[in-house]
């Protein structure tokens, strides 16, 4: 049944922002902690248990497999609602420190890789 | 008329489905068309996505992109942080929990230096812009962190409005350079595996920019760069307030 997938994807969604929140509040910050990282682990661990089961069957996976695929048109969609006139309007200290750390990001980038692999 | 207005209005969501899919269909047959798919329709539909989002603030003066017209509103919600986080953590379903385990200590320490670094960089771009006391100088690498991190470090610290504004602003901007950025230089950075793409989302940082630019590069890479990135808005708010803002108070007063 492909609810049981999406009601897997909600219960793992639901319980990652949970412990998010949680370890948020623990750390004493206002904010989500790897809410939908957490949620992401355990629906991999979920996917494992039920393959070992034989649980993981090909309805189920189509109701997780939906929004998978709809992955990046809610990215797309995401990027249309995105404040993108502030953005560019809110001066060029803005843009400079938008811009210049991610030119930094993209140089340390393999030095990290390679230093990692030895 | 008026009736296909009432529908439109009435059913927002679904109205958003239907601008996307054009949208989408668009891109690809640009795509294919002028550039015989060396650049990825949805490549072209995140940027396409990116313009509408500038028109829409142009024309309402919003802060919610195309959204904010109207007729379009669904298009927020099907973008918006509820549906964008359900449909990342279900990209989980491609990924393998032994490779993210593997890659596991890499995505921290990236998470670590990704943070150092935009951190020192906003900071740096903001000194040498005159900003001299420390926490306008905090709220504003904050906001080199992502647009979360830096109104919560800002409001933590008591900053100005103008200042905060600034570092929303900048993560603003870092997450549009990220999205553009990241299927250009790809190839040339070695981003290519999911081992690679989890330290590349910790780096990097900002989850709809790392997940939107992976997106444009290579799908399959999606949910590793997802799975750390997704930490990194946390940390941010975690340590900048607290232990950088006490370093940069320690150096300027």
């Amino acid at each position: 049944m492909i609810i049981y997938g999406l009601a897997l994807l909600s219960f793992s969604y639901l319980v990652g922002q949970w412990i998010g929140e949680l370890l948020g509040k623990l750390l004493g910050i206002n904010s989500n902690v790897g809410g939908v990282g957490f949620a992401m682990l355990i629906l991999m661990v979920l996917k494992e248990v039920f393959e070992r089961k034989g649980w993981w069957k090909e309805d189920l996976i189509l109701g997780i497999d939906f929004w998978n695929k709809m992955y990046i048109p809610v990215v797309i969609a995401m990027a249309a609602s995105l404040n993108v006139k502030s953005a560019i309007s809110s001066g060029n200290l803005a843009i400079l420190v938008g811009i210049i750390p991610v030119f930094l990001g993209f140089a340390f980038f393999p030095v990290l890789l390679k230093s990692f692999k030895q | 008329m008026e009736e296909l207005l009432k529908v439109i209005d009435k059913n927002g969501l679904i109205v958003g489905f239907l601008c996307v899919g054009l949208l989408t269909l668009g891109s690809n047959f640009v795509s294919k068309k002028f550039f015989k798919s060396r650049i990825p329709g949805s490549a072209i539909a995140i940027f396409l996505g990116l313009v509408l989002g500038y028109l829409g603030g142009y024309f309402t003066g919003g802060n919610k992109g195309i959204s904010d017209i109207e007729i379009f509103k669904g298009i927020g919600v099907l973008g918006g942080s509820m549906f964008r986080d359900f449909a990342i953590v279900a990209t989980a379903l491609g990924a393998s929990y032994l490779l993210v385990k593997k890659s596991g200590l890499l995505g921290m320490i990236s998470l670590l230096f990704g943070i150092l670094i935009f951190f020192i960089a906003g900071v740096a771009i903001a000194f040498a812009w005159g900003f001299r006391d420390p926490i306008s100088l905090c709220t504003i690498g904050a906001g080199a962190c992502t647009y979360i991190v830096g109104p919560v470090t800002g409001a933590a610290l008591g900053a100005s409005s103008e200042v905060i504004a600034l570092s929303i602003g900048a993560g603003l901007v870092k997450t549009i350079a990220v999205t553009i950025f990241t299927p250009i230089f790809a190839k040339k950075i070695g981003l290519d595996s999911p081992g690679s793409a989890m330290a590349f989302g910790g780096i990097m940082g900002t989850s709809s920019g790392v997940a939107a630019g992976l997106a444009a590069t290579d799908p399959k890479l999606v949910p590793y760069g997802a799975v750390t990135a997704t930490f990194y808005t946390g940390l941010g708010c975690l340590i900048c307030p607290s232990l950088f803002f006490l370093i940069l108070e320690m150096i300027f007063a």
